[in-house]
C-alpha cells in the first residue's frame, strides 16, 4: 500500500501527501476537526491526547487500546481502528463510561477528560480486570489537575470490566485484521513498514540510512519536541516473528517488538522481577505501544529492562540479512545511548535463561513519582546462594549510576564466596562508590543516587530473606518493600 | 450519587430547587464527550494565522539589535512585530499606575521566555521556520536567580507607594521572645509551582469594523485582557470585546498572564488584517509564565513549656520575578495568613518582594496564604518535636478563642471561628488518638518503613484584598417562553462556578436548573469585572445575580399578582417554585413561569435586567497595619497519614480525612470536588513538584516529563471528605462560603506527618530538617539526618 488507510470512528480514510510523521493527535485536531482530542504535552506525559485503537495483540487477537495519540504517527495506524471520544456518544446516548465520569463529577475543567474517557474506555472493554491495583496501572497515565482523582478512580471502579455491547464490542468481535504493509512517500519524507523480513532486507540494503521505530514513544519525540522531521523511517511492528514472546529452554524468548503491556502480563506469573520493572513503567497508554526491544536500542541509561534484564543473564539476539549474532545483554550497550549494533541489524529478540537454583532476583525502581516517570536510579539484582548460604555468583545491574546501565563489578566481586548476610552485604557497600560516579541533574544529586544504590541492595538483601521473594504489594509506599 | 439529567428537560411539577442540592458539573457530560469547546477548539474562520512568540533566551541582556528581513521573506509569513510596531503603550502590568511590564522588550530582556517578537504566519511550522531567521542579537548582562541572590544583591520590586517593607506588628515581640522559656529561630523556603493547567494559554483575535477587536481568551480575568489589549492597540475599551468560553483550568495562572498573549494575537491580528491565535505549547507555557511565588523565611519563635506560642518574629522574601505583577497583593496575603488559626499575642511579621531574572511569579491558589500559613507551622512543627508534645494538641491550644478578646495581628475580629468545633469533630471522626498510638507502635516494630499523622487547621480569609475589586455584576435574560440566559462576570475554569449560579438563578426564579443557560463570559454582556480569583467567584457573582433575578422577580410578581387575582397587597405571597408561579392562599389558581413570562411580555414588561453586588465594610490600611480586609474566615481541617521509606525517601499517602466549612454549600458535590482537588494540589506543592533551573537562569522543568505533578497513584486510597454541617455563614450568597482557596493549605497536614514518620528514624524529640518540597530526596536527606542525631 502507497497511501495511508486507516478508520476513523469507523470510516475509513485515505490519506497521501501528508507528512508521514504528522502525528494523529495533530491530523484528529487540524485536518479531521475532532476537537474534542486535546493536546496538554505532546510527549505522551498526560494522557490528554488518548485515542482508542483497535488492533491485534502479540497472538493476533483483536484488543482495543488506549493509546497517546501525540506520540502515534500516522502510518502507525495503518489498516487499524482509531477511536475517539467523538465515537462514545451513539444515538444521542452517552457511553456508560461518559456517565460514570459524569456521575462522580470526574471532570471540573474538563480538559484533562476526553482523555480520561477513552482510558475508562479501555478500561471498560478489559477481560482482566480481576484484581483492584489494575485501576491505578489503567489511570496513571492521565494527569488531572483539577479533580485531585478521586472521582475518577470511582468512575473507573464502576465502568471497568464491564464489557458492555457497544459498537466497540461490535467491532471487536468483527473485525478483519488489515494488513500494516506500507511504502509510502510525502516530500522528502519517507515511511516503510515491510510485512517480511526479507522486505525489510531490501529496504535496509537501498536505505542504509534507515532508521527503525517500532512504538514510537521514544522516537516520536523528535518530532513533537525538536520539530524534526526523519526523512526515513522503517516499521518493525508488522513483522510477527519479533513479537515471539514465550518459554524457552527453562527461560524465556521477548521478542523485541513485544509491548510492554504484552510482557507485564507475560511475566506476571512466569518472571516476578520484570512484572515490578513492568509495572512502573510509564503509564498504561505508553505500555501499548512501547516495546522491549525500543527500550534496549535507545540505550539510555535509565532505560528501565536493561538493569532487570542484565541482572538475569539476558542476551541480546541480532538479526541481519547475513544472519544472526548474540551477545551478553550489558555488552550490547557501548557507550551513552550507544547500542552494538551495526548498520544493517536490528535487535530481534532478548533471551532470559533459566535461572539457577538458589538464585534470588528483585528489580527496582526509584523515581520522584511513583508512576509515569523516569528512574532516577534502577537495580537489576540477582544472587545466586548455595547450599551452604554462600553467594556463588552475584550480578548486581544499575540504571542512573553511569552513562550505560552497567553492573558493579567490584561489588559484585566482593560478594562473590561470601555468606548472604547482612554484614557481608554492608562490607560490599562501599565499593559501589568505586565501581559509579553518579551525576547530578533534575532528577536527583550524585549524593542521592549513590546513597539509594546502597540502599536497594541493603533492600533487597532483606526481601529475600524470605523466600520466595514477597509479591509486588497492590499500593505500596516504595519500590522495597519492607519494613 | 447524583442522578443523570435527561437531554429531555424533566417536568416542571417535580422539579426542587438545585440550591443547596447535589449536581453534575453542568458542562460535565460536554467534558467527557469532546463536546465542550475551548479557545483552541473553535471553529476557525478562513485565513486564521498563527501568533508565535519569540522568546528572550537570556535571563538578562541588552537587546542589541533585531532584524527580521529574512524571516519576512519566506512565502506565508505575514508579519513580525517588535516592540516599535505597537501602536498603543508597550505595557501589560496589572496594577494601575506601575508600568513595569513591556509587553515586547525594548532594550533590554529580564529573565528567560520574555517576549521579544511575534511571528504571524500562516502555519506553526512556518512561523519556527521564519522564528528561526529573526536576527536578534543580545549582549548577556549579570542576572539575579533566586531570593538569596536577590538578598546579596539588595535586588527588589517594592511597592509602588509605600516602598518600605510591609509590617504589621502587634504588643512586644522583642521583650516576649527574651522571657520565652522556649525559643526556636531559624531559616525556611517553599519553592514555586507551575499552574499545570491542562489547557496552555491560548487566545483568539479577530478584527472587526471600525478598527475594534473581538477576543476569545482564556482567561480569569476578561476586563483586564480588554483593557489590555485597548491600551496595546491604543482604542477605546468599547471597540475591544473578550470572550470566555470556559477555561482548562487556570489556578492563579490565567488571572493576570493570559492578558499578554491576548495583546499579541490582537497585535498580529491589527497588523495582517486577519484573524490570529496565539496558543503556546506546554513547552513555551511552562518557560514564558510564572508560577507560584517562593518564599524565604526567617523566624524566631517563642513558646511556654506547654506549647503556647508566646512571640513570633518573621521575615518573609517572596522572588517576584522581573515584574510587579500582582507579587505585592500577594505577599500581603502571605503576611495576613502568618497566625493561620492562631492567636500570636506578641507578634511583628514583615515581607519584601525579591526582583529577580525570572519569568514573573503570579497567583496561584490561595495567592500567598500558603506560603505564609507555612512558616507558622513549620515554627509549631518544631515546637512540638522540641517540646515531646503532639502537634495536634500544639495547635488546638493556640487557636483564636473568644472574638471579644482575639483579634488578628492586623487587627480584624476573628468572628465565627469554626476551629474548634472542626478540631473536636475530626479528632473523632479520624480516631487520630487512636492512630497516632498504633503508629507509634508500628515504628517502634519496623525499621526502614516509618508512618506518620499529620493534623492541620486552616483558617483563610474571603475577599480580595484589594478592597474595590470586590465588586460583581449580572445579567439575566427571561424569554417569552420562560427560559432563561444567565449571563454573570465569573468565568468558567472547572471550579463549578456556572453551575454554582445557575442553581442561584434557578432557585430565584423558580425554574428548573435545565430551563437557565449560563452563557460564555464576555465583556459586552457583564462590564468592568474583577477577575474570578480569590476564591470569590460565587460570593460575588451569586449575589449579583440574585440581585438580578429579584428585580425581575419583583416585576413578575404584579403581572402574576393580575393573573392570579391576587391582591397588589398579597402579591408578596406570590411564590415562585418548581417553574410554577402560585399563591399559597389560592393553590388552585397556579400558573406555569412560561405562561407568566409569556403574559409579561405581551403586557410590556421588561424580562431582562441586571444585578450589581459589591462586599460591605471592609478595608485595610497598609501604612498602619491595620483593619479589615477580610469579609469573613473560612476553616477546614485535615488528617493526613503518611507512609515513608528509609531507604529510598519515597513515600505515599495512606489516608486523608477532612473536614471543611463551606457555610451552608451550594452544591455539596461542586464544593466537595473543590476540596479533594485542592488538597491534592496543595500535596503535589509540598512534595513532587519541583521547579529548577540552571545556572544561567533558563527552567529545567518544562513539561510533565520533568515537573512531576500527583499522579492518580498518589491520590490517597482512603480519602474521606466532609462539608461541616449545619454552617450557615451571615451575609453572603444563601448562608455559602468561599471554597476554591482555602483546602489547598489542607495539604500542609501531609508535611506534619511526614516529619513525624521522619522523626521516627531519630530518638525521641528529634528535630526534622526537612525541605520543601519533600521529594524522595529531600525526605531521604532529612532521614539520614535525623538517624545521625545522638541517642
Ligand atoms: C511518557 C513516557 C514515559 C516513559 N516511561 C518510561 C519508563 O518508565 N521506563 C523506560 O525505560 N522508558 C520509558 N519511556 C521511554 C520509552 O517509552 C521506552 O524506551 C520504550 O520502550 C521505547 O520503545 P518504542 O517501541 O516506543 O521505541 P521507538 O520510539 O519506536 O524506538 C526507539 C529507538 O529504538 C530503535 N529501535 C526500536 N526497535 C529496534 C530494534 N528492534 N532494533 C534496533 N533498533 C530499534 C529506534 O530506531 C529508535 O531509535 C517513556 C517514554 C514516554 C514518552
Ligand atoms: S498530549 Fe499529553 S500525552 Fe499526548
Ligand atoms: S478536570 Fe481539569 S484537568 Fe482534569
Amino acid at each position: 500500500m502507497d497511501r495511508l488507510r486507516f478508520y476513523l470512528n469507523d470510516r475509513l480514510v485515505e490519506e497521501s501527501g501528508l507528512s508521514p510523521t504528522t502525528t494523529v493527535l495533530r491530523y484528529l485536531r487540524d485536518r479531521a476537526h475532532l476537537t474534542g482530542t486535546k493536546e496538554g504535552c505532546a510527549e505522551g506525559d498526560c494522557g490528554a491526547c488518548t485515542v482508542a485503537v483497535l488492533e491485534e495483540d502479540g497472538k493476533g487477537a483483536p484488543v482495543l487500546r488506549a493509546i497517546n495519540s501525540c506520540l502515534l504517527l500516522l502510518p502507525m495506524v495503518q489498516g487499524k481502528r482509531v477511536y475517539t471520544v467523538e465515537a462514545l456518544k451513539e444515538g444521542g446516548r452517552y457511553h456508560l463510561v461518559q456517565e460514570a465520569l459524569a456521575r462522580e463529577l470526574g471532570s471540573q475543567c474538563g480538559y484533562c477528560t476526553p482523555g480520561v474517557t477513552m482510558a475508562l474506555l479501555e478500561a471498560c472493554h478489559r477481560e482482566d480486570f480481576n484484581e483492584p491495583w489494575k485501576l491505578d496501572a489503567q489511570m496513571c497515565g492521565n494527569l488531572c489537575r483539577c479533580t485531585g482523582y478521586r472521582p475518577i478512580r470511582d468512575a473507573a471502579a464502576r465502568v471497568a470490566g464491564l464489557r458492555p455491547a457497544d459498537r466497540f464490542a461490535r467491532a471487536l468481535a468483527e473485525t478483519k485484521p488489515e494488513p500494516m504493509e506500507l511504502a509510502y512517500t510525502a516530500g522528502p519524507q519517507r515511511f516503510f513498514t515491510p510485512a517480511t523480513l526479507e522486505a525489510l532486507w531490501d529496504v535496509l540494503d537501498a536505505h542504509p540510512e534507515a532508521r527503525f521505530v517500532v512504538g514510537g514513544t521514544d522516537l516520536s519525540l523528535e518530532v513533537t519536541k525538536r520539530f524534526a522531521e526523519p526523512p526515513l523511517l522503517v516499521s518493525l511492528e508488522a513483522l510477527r516473528v519479533l513479537r515471539t514472546l514465550e518459554p524457552r529452554a527453562g527461560g524465556h524468548r521477548v521478542g523485541a517488538t513485544v509491548t510492554l503491556t504484552e510482557l507485564e502480563d507475560y511475566s506476571r506469573a512466569t518472571c516476578p522481577p520484570l512484572e515490578r520493572m513492568a509495572r512502573y513503567f510509564g503509564a498504561r497508554q505508553i505500555k501499548n505501544r512501547a516495546t522491549v526491544g525500543g527500550n534496549l536500542c535507545t540505550a539510555s541509561p535509565i532505560g528501565d529492562l536493561a538493569p532487570v534484564l542484565i541482572s538475569l543473564g539476558a542476551e541480546a539476539v541480532v538479526l541481519s540479512r547475513a544472519g544472526e549474532r548474540r551477545m551478553a545483554l550489558e555488552d550490547f550497550f557501548v557507550d551513552y545511548r550507544r547500542t552494538a549494533l551495526r548498520r544493517g541489524e536490528l535487535l530481534a529478540f532478548v533471551d532470559v535463561p533459566a535461572q539457577p537454583a538458589g538464585a534470588r532476583a528483585i528489580a527496582y525502581k526509584v523515581s520522584k513519582r511513583r508512576e509515569l516517570d523516569i528512574s532516577s536510579v534502577s537495580a537489576g539484582f540477582r544472587v545466586v546462594v548455595d547450599e551452604q548460604g554462600r553467594v556463588r555468583e552475584a550480578r548486581l545491574a544499575y540504571g542512573g549510576m553511569s552513562a550505560r546501565p552497567a553492573r558493579a563489578s567490584r561489588a559484585e566481586a566482593a560478594l562473590v564466596g561470601q555468606p548472604w548476610t547482612e554484614a557481608s552485604v554492608e562490607a560490599v557497600l562501599p565499593l559501589l562508590d568505586e565501581d559509579f560516579t553518579p551525576r547530578t541533574d533534575h532528577r536527583g544529586s550524585d549524593w542521592y543516587r549513590a546513597q539509594v544504590a546502597k540502599n536497594l541492595l541493603r533492600g533487597f538483601f532483606l526481601e529475600t530473606l524470605s523466600e520466595p521473594a514477597p509479591r509486588l504489594q497492590e499500593r505500596h509506599a516504595a519500590t522495597v518493600q519492607v519494613r | 450519587m447524583v442522578a443523570i439529567l435527561s437531554e429531555v428537560a424533566p417536568r416542571e411539577s417535580d422539579v426542587k430547587s438545585p440550591l443547596h442540592a447535589p449536581a453534575l458539573h453542568e458542562s460535565g457530560l460536554k467534558h467527557t464527550s469532546g463536546e465542550a469547546l475551548y479557545v483552541d477548539d473553535l471553529p476557525l474562520l478562513p485565513g486564521t494565522l498563527v501568533g508565535h512568540v519569540i522568546a528572550s533566551p537570556h535571563a538578562h541582556a541588552r537587546v542589541v539589535r533585531k532584524e527580521a528581513r529574512r524571516a519576512l521573506a519566506l512565502p506565508g509569513v505575514h508579519a513580525v512585530l517588535f516592540a516599535q510596531d505597537i501602536p498603543g503603550v508597550n505595557d501589560v502590568c496589572p496594577v494601575r499606575g506601575v508600568h513595569d511590564e513591556p509587553l515586547l522588550a525594548v532594550d533590554e530582556v529580564h529573565c528567560v521566555g520574555q517576549s521579544v517578537a511575534l511571528v504571524v504566519a500562516e502555519s506553526a511550522a512556518l512561523c519556527r521556520q521564519a522564528a528561526a531567521l529573526v536576527e536578534v542579537e543580545y549582549e548577556a548582562l549579570p542576572a539575579c536567580l533566586s531570593i538569596r541572590e536577590a538578598l546579596e544583591q539588595g535586588s527588589f520590586l517594592p511597592h509602588w507607594l509605600y516602598p518600605g517593607p510591609h509590617l504589621i506588628r502587634r504588643g512586644e515581640p522583642e521583650a516576649a521572645l527574651l522571657a520565652a522559656p522556649v525559643r526556636i529561630q531559624g531559616e525556611c523556603m517553599t519553592g514555586a509551582q507551575d499552574h499545570f493547567y491542562l489547557e496552555t494559554q491560548a487566545s483568539l483575535a479577530v478584527m472587526e469594523e471600525d478598527g475594534a477587536v473581538r477576543l476569545w481568551s482564556s482567561t480569569q480575568h476578561p476586563s483586564e485582557v480588554q483593557e489590555k489589549v485597548a491600551e496595546v492597540l491604543g482604542l477605546g475599551r468599547h471597540q475591544v470585546t473578550v470572550e470566555v468560553p470556559r477555561m482548562g483550568g487556570a489556578f492563579g495562572g490565567k488571572e493576570t498572564q493570559a492578558a499578554p498573549f491576548a495583546a499579541l494575537a490582537a497585535l498580529g491580528a491589527r497588523a495582517t488584517r486577519r484573524p490570529v491565535k496565539v496558543w503556546l505549547n506546554r513547552d513555551q507555557d511552562m518557560e514564558q509564565t510564572g508560577k507560584r511565588h517562593p518564599f524565604w523565611a526567617r523566624y524566631e519563635a517563642g513558646f511556654f513549656e506547654d506549647g503556647r506560642l508566646l512571640a513570633l518574629k518573621a521575615e518573609l522574601v517572596s522572588d517576584g520575578g522581573w515584574s510587579n505583577d500582582l507579587s505585592h497583593a500577594i505577599l500581603d496575603r502571605a503576611l495576613f495568613h502568618m497566625d493561620n488559626a492562631y492567636f500570636l499575642p506578641n507578634v511583628e511579621v514583615s515581607g519584601r518582594v525579591a526582583r529577580t531574572n525570572q519569568p514573573s511569579n503570579t497567583a496561584f491558589r490561595g495567592f500567598g496564604g500558603p506560603q505564609g500559613m507555612f512558616v507558622v507551622e513549620e515554627v509549631l512543627n518544631r515546637a512540638a518535636e522540641r517540646l515531646g508534645l503532639d502537634p495536634a494538641e500544639v495547635r488546638r491550644l493556640n487557636y483564636y478563642h473568644e472574638p471579644s478578646e482575639h483579634r488578628t495581628h492586623y487587627g480584624q475580629l476573628v468572628e465565627g471561628n469554626r476551629l474548634p468545633r472542626i478540631h473536636a469533630e475530626l479528632m473523632a471522626s479520624s480516631e487520630y488518638a487512636r492512630r497516632r498510638a498504633e503508629i507509634d507502635a508500628f515504628n517502634a516494630a519496623s525499621r526502614w518503613t516509618k508512618r506518620g499523622i499529620g493534623y492541620q487547621p486552616v483558617k483563610f480569609g474571603i475577599s480580595f484584598t484589594t478592597s474595590f475589586l470586590n465588586q460583581a455584576g449580572a445579567l439575566v435574560v427571561i424569554y417569552g417562553d420562560g427560559t432563561v440566559q444567565l449571563n454573570h462576570g465569573g468565568t468558567e475554569m472547572g471550579q463549578g462556578l456556572h453551575t454554582k449560579m445557575r442553581a442561584v438563578c434557578a432557585h430565584a426564579l423558580g425554574v428548573p436548573a435545565e430551563h437557565v443557560r449560563v452563557m460564555t463570559t464576555a465583556t459586552d454582556k457583564v462590564p468592568n469585572t474583577s477577575a474570578t480569583a480569590a476564591s470569590s467567584g460565587s460570593d460575588l457573582n451569586g449575589q449579583a445575580v440574585k440581585a438580578a433575578c429579584e428585580v425581575l422577580r419583583e416585576r413578575l410578581r404584579l403581572v402574576a399578582a393580575h393573573l392570579l387575582q391576587v391582591d397588589r397587597a398579597e402579591a408578596q405571597g406570590i411564590v415562585f417554585a418548581g417553574g410554577r408561579v402560585s399563591h399559597p392562599a389560592y393553590p388552585h389558581r397556579s400558573l406555569t413561569f412560561a405562561e407568566l413570562t409569556h403574559a409579561a411580555y405581551q403586557a410590556q414588561v421588561s424580562l431582562s435586567a441586571t444585578g450589581y453586588y459589591r462586599t460591605p465594610d471592609i478595608g485595610y490600611d497598609r501604612k498602619m497595619g491595620q483593619g479589615k480586609p477580610f469579609h469573613y474566615f473560612a476553616f477546614g481541617g485535615a488528617v493526613v497519614e503518611v507512609e515513608v521509606s528509609g531507604l529510598t525517601g519515597e513515600h505515599r499517602v495512606r489516608r486523608v480525612d477532612i473536614l471543611h466549612d463551606v457555610g451552608s454549600s451550594l452544591v455539596p458535590t461542586i464544593d466537595r470536588g473543590q476540596v479533594e482537588g485542592g488538597f491534592i494540589q496543595g500535596l503535589g506543592w509540598l512534595t513532587c513538584e519541583e521547579v529548577l533551573i540552571d545556572a544561567k537562569g533558563r527552567l529545567l522543568t518544562h513539561s510533565p516529563d520533568t515537573y512531576k505533578i500527583p499522579a492518580l497513584g498518589d491520590a490517597p486510597e482512603d480519602f474521606r471528605v466532609q462539608l461541616l454541617e449545619r454552617a450557615p455563614q451571615d451575609s453572603t450568597i444563601h448562608g455559602s462560603k468561599a471554597v476554591g482557596e482555602p483546602p489547598f493549605m489542607l495539604a500542609i497536614g501531609a508535611v506534619t506527618a511526614l516529619r513525624h514518620a521522619v522523626a521516627a528514624f531519630g530518638p525521641p524529640r528529634t528535630e526534622v530538617q526537612l525541605a520543601s518540597p519533600a521529594t524522595p530526596e529531600a525526605i531521604l536527606r532529612a532521614v539520614e539526618a535525623a538517624r545521625s542525631v545522638k541517642r
